[in-house]
């Protein structure tokens, strides 16, 4: 028989560990629901677009009551558990009803903080919680014109934004001398200000409210100066407290809220308890991001996984008012221990401010321009080292230009019309409408559901934006500890290290051993499994070739109507009569359509028949031409300068060495595509800052750039060092492709590698620690051995994988 | 009513691979899955056209290898949030020789 799971509180923290549960062990329970609201499961942080009348009620739920029967779960909707009795195992509900439970989660959320002032159970007080609230706000800004607002926090300023909308005449009283204080400083607290009065509200700082004023009904908020001001509704929104009065009769331990530990129980282990109720180490939330988190973790030991642990959450947020632009996160005010950077343009109406402590990002702040708000976060959340980019930081990941978005920067004064992924044709409108439609919280969601940022990826942010100025700060940014994919819940450097220190050298081995949740992986998780195992045993883990993606077993590259493309390669861009001619007879030979001179100084055939291929390569085989690696994750090619041998400016030999440095990495597999270049002078004809190793030759010797990229987002090297002989710059080229080669994550480019990593890592383990740098370099040639052969000649004399390239039958 | 073609072995088809049939009404991908099912779609991506023979077979699905749909190798239909299907083509696995039927069964 399925063991009994009761949820209390049928809210957004309760229904997604149910969602994540049902997701994990769909079988395990038999569910059963109280919410003491008449409705299913609504999106309670889209309140305000509600109240603002940007949405209407369908707009916001999350779950309809046909989703509990179709998953069959009891829900009992508008009953109050009234009593849990442990003992026995049941609750019992305000009607009397009386269930069961093996297992229970306690999501009973906040309650609102009333004032104890004269005069706050008037008729014409409310809170701003529930949808009850937003109808009772409704209502009166249809019959009233004065409304009082007490709180000048984030919930409280979306109410008096939300009224004012209706035409009420908005005052917010404010205890403080600054809005949003535990959000904001107190510049930017001033630029929020001065933009709410210019849509038209009222403020009252540093006011504190002594009474409410009034007979039947309210009519004026008095404070304790004596002023008193007229008011035909009093919104209330000065905080939350968790609920936690049925835990306490409980008899459960409660102290702000009802305690839980890293497992989400409470001190009865058949009880867990997520969201706005509970207490973790000491931390209440009130944002959705963290209870997310904890349904993940909840359901995870629900579903005996028994392997997460919830550590706390770090927290963002956003102010959903339409046209004010505003983010922070962490500790933003700082203290003498912290170093801040500040911009300030009070023209275009922009303040940042970053704390800075040890190098790390601690706090920030932004108002009017939040682009980078979700990149800085992510710089917090993983205590990346900002110290190499400090100079470019407050400039933002962009700032050496996004192409393909116009520098736009911030999405809430954007029209819906305006194209957010160039890729696949995705409006700002779109994606708006996904995220309220269909409930959608993270980026993976609006990915799938819309195809946004799902291509080449360089609208992240601004969806990342939109997510975050839709929901609010409540969103779930991408956690920092992501799982490979969907099939598993380690991550990259979880299976990395499995695979290296258990000696595990098949998928199917890596797949038991690390528990995988499908039969054979996904088209995303079984390339980056062949990666790991290849590049860490080389010549003892065999390649999978079902495992790679088409360019990578067919060796060539699919075009969009199924041809293929050939690139033979030109070592550091030479060639020379007899190649030229052997090209242009394969061209004629098999009618291949087009021929280009591609961006890394060599040719390509487009337009090849799949069964051409083998004897295609054949040919160029025979003239002496290898594969150029055009379609691979792997070296692609070493572009060249002619350098000192004929350019009168050439300082060193760059043809030679980029042919040299060809000659050693190509067969190389990488985590992703890998270029590199060579120029002979400080006139970088050969573009070597944008690769991802890149050399520009000096007089006195040879500079070694790392980490560029002149594709989605432009990105210029940083100098790792400079040497002085071409075996060193080769010596250190190789150990870079082996350190790229062990540590990135599949489809991870060096550039946002490095920025993940921070530059000076890299150098010490390349430049500093010789005996590493050494080390590397070695196990790279090792790998080589490998892998240096020619994938082309392998298929076309020697007819490896010859089913690949033919039809398993004719028919006519 | 038409017959069953013989197309080839089991053994011709790579695990979690495919091969192509060619017919006179345009490709046929036959699919082998891990657990030796075989199934068989047109070679055609309801999105935009791609050659699903191409892609990578996971469980009961492939995954079009030029924008990442994923298509049930049962029904020729795409995976939600994605709409749309491809034809689909009887298959039987006879002492390890795969028969055809060339009669679209849906699309």
């Amino acid at each position: 028989m399925k063991e009994k799971l009761v949820l209390i509180g049928n809210g957004m923290a309760g229904v997604r560990t149910l969602e994540e549960v049902l997701k994990l062990a769909p079988e395990k329970y038999d569910i059963t629901v109280f919410g003491a609201e008449p409705f299913g499961n609504y999106n309670r942080i889209l309140l305000s677009p509600l109240l603002a009348k940007e949405k209407k009620l369908d707009d916001i739920m999350l779950n309809d009551l046909q989703w509990y029967s179709d998953n069959g779960i009891t829900l009992h909707a508008g009953k109050k558990i009234v009593q849990i009795h442990r003992g026995k195992r049941f609750v019992k509900a305000d009607d009397g009803t009386v269930v069961q439970y093996d297992r229970m989660i306690l999501a009973t959320g906040s309650n609102p903080f009333i004032l104890p002032i004269p005069g706050a159970n008037l008729p014409g007080v409310i809170t701003f919680r529930d949808i009850h609230d937003v109808n009772a706000m409704l209502e009166a800004a249809q019959k009233y014109r004065d409304a009082v607002v007490i709180g000048g926090g984030l919930l409280g300023l979306e109410a008096a934004y939300g009224l004012r909308n209706h035409g009420m005449d908005v005052t917010v009283v404010h205890l403080l001398d600054s809005l949003m204080e535990r959000q904001l400083d107190k510049p930017a607290s001033g630029l929020l200000k001065r933009a709410l009065e210019e849509k038209g509200l009222k403020f009252a700082l540093q006011a504190q409210t002594a009474e409410i004023v009034g007979d039947a009904r309210v009519t004026g908020v008095k404070f304790k100066d004596g002023r008193e001001i007229p008011a035909d509704i009093v919104v209330m929104a000065v905080g939350i407290r968790p609920n936690i009065e049925l835990a306490k009769s409980a008899g459960l331990h409660c102290q702000r809220g009802i305690v839980i530990n890293d497992t989400t129980q409470t001190f009865d282990p058949r009880i867990y308890a997520v969201g706005e109720c509970v207490e973790h180490r000491g931390n209440t939330y009130g944002l959705v991001a963290p209870l997310f988190d904890m349904a993940k973790v909840c359901a995870n030991h629900l579903a005996q996984l028994g392997y997460a642990r919830y550590q706390g959450s770090a927290i963002s947020t956003k102010l959903k008012v339409t046209g004010i632009d505003l983010f922070s996160a962490g500790d933003f005010n700082g203290d003498e221990t912290t170093e801040d950077i500040v911009m300030q343009d009070a023209g275009r109406g922009v303040y940042k401010k970053l704390v800075i402590k040890d190098n790390k990002i601690k706090g920030a702040v932004m108002y009017g321009d939040t682009m980078d708000g979700s990149w800085y976060f992510q710089l917090l959340r993983e205590g990346t080292d900002i110290s190499a980019m400090r100079e470019q930081l407050m400039f933002g990941q962009a700032h050496l230009g996004d192409s393909g978005h116009g520098g736009a920067s911030s999405v809430s004064t954007m029209s819906d019309k305006t194209e957010i992924c160039g890729c696949n044709g995705v409006c700002k409108g779109d994606i708006v409408k996904a995220i309220t439609t269909k409930g959608l919280f993270t980026l993976d969601d609006v990915r799938s559901h819309t195809k946004a940022s799902s291509s080449c990826g360089s609208c992240t942010g601004l969806v990342e934006q939109i997510l975050a100025s839709t929901l609010g700060g409540d969103y779930s940014t991408t956690p920092k500890e992501k799982p490979m994919c969907k099939c598993t819940d380690h991550t990259h450097e979880a299976v990395r290290k499995a695979i290296k220190d258990k000696h595990l050298t098949s998928i199917p081995q890596a797949m038991q051993y690390l528990e995988w949740r499908t039969p054979d992986g996904c088209h995303s998780c079984r390339p980056a499994l062949n990666y790991y195992l290849i590049s860490t045993w080389p010549g003892e883990a065999a390649d999978d070739p079902q495992s790679r993606f088409i360019n990578e077993r067919a060796h060539a590259n699919i075009q969009k109507d199924g041809t293929y493309s050939v690139v033979p390669r030109m070592w550091g861009g030479l060639t020379n009569p007899k190649e030229l001619r052997a090209i242009a007879d394969v061209a004629d030979k098999f009618n291949i359509p087009t021929v280009k001179v591609t961006g890394g100084q060599r040719i390509d055939l487009l337009g090849v028949k799949k069964e051409d291929l083998p004897a295609v390569w054949f040919d160029l085989n025979q003239a002496g031409m290898v594969s150029g690696h055009a379609y691979g994750k792997s070296l692609r090619t070493v572009k060249t300068c002619v350098g000192s041998e004929w350019c009168r400016f050439g300082t060193q030999d760059s043809t030679g060495l980029g042919v040299q440095l060809e000659r050693i990495t190509w067969g190389s597999w990488m985590p992703h595509k890998f270029k590199m270049a060579v120029s002979g002078c400080p006139r970088n004809c050969a573009e070597a800052t944008i690769k991802d190793f890149g050399v520009v030759c000096v007089d006195s010797g040879y500079e070694l750039h790392v980490g560029g990229n002149g594709g989605v987002k432009i990105r210029a090297t940083d100098l790792l060092c400079k040497v002085t002989s071409e075996a060193e710059a080769i010596e250190y080229g190789c150990a870079f492709v082996q350190l790229y080669r062990e540590e990135a994550h599949y489809l991870e480019r060096t550039a946002p590698w490095i920025e993940r990593i921070g530059l000076g890592y890299i150098k010490e383990r390349i430049v500093d620690d010789v005996k590493n740098r050494k080390a590397l370099h070695e196990r790279f040639m090792e790998s080589q051995k490998y892998f240096q052969k020619d994938p082309w000649a392998e298929r076309a004399a020697e007819g490896i994988e010859k089913h690949e390239f033919t039809p398993l039958k004719q028919v006519v | 009513m038409t017959d069953w073609i013989e197309i080839g072995t089991l053994d011709d088809i790579p695990k979690l691979g495919a091969r192509v049939v060619k017919t006179s009404n345009g490709d046929i991908a036959v699919f082998r899955t891990a657990d030796d099912n075989v199934f068989a779609l047109d070679d055609r991506c309801p999105h935009k056209g791609g050659p699903l023979s191409q892609g990578i077979v996971h469980g009961g699905r492939v995954t079009c290898p030029l924008h990442n749909w994923q298509i049930e190798l049962n029904s020729g239909g795409a995976v939600a949030p994605d709409i749309g299907a491809t034809g689909c083509y009887a298959v039987q696995v006879d002492k390890g020789v795969i028969l055809l039927n060339p009669v679209k069964r849906r699309s």
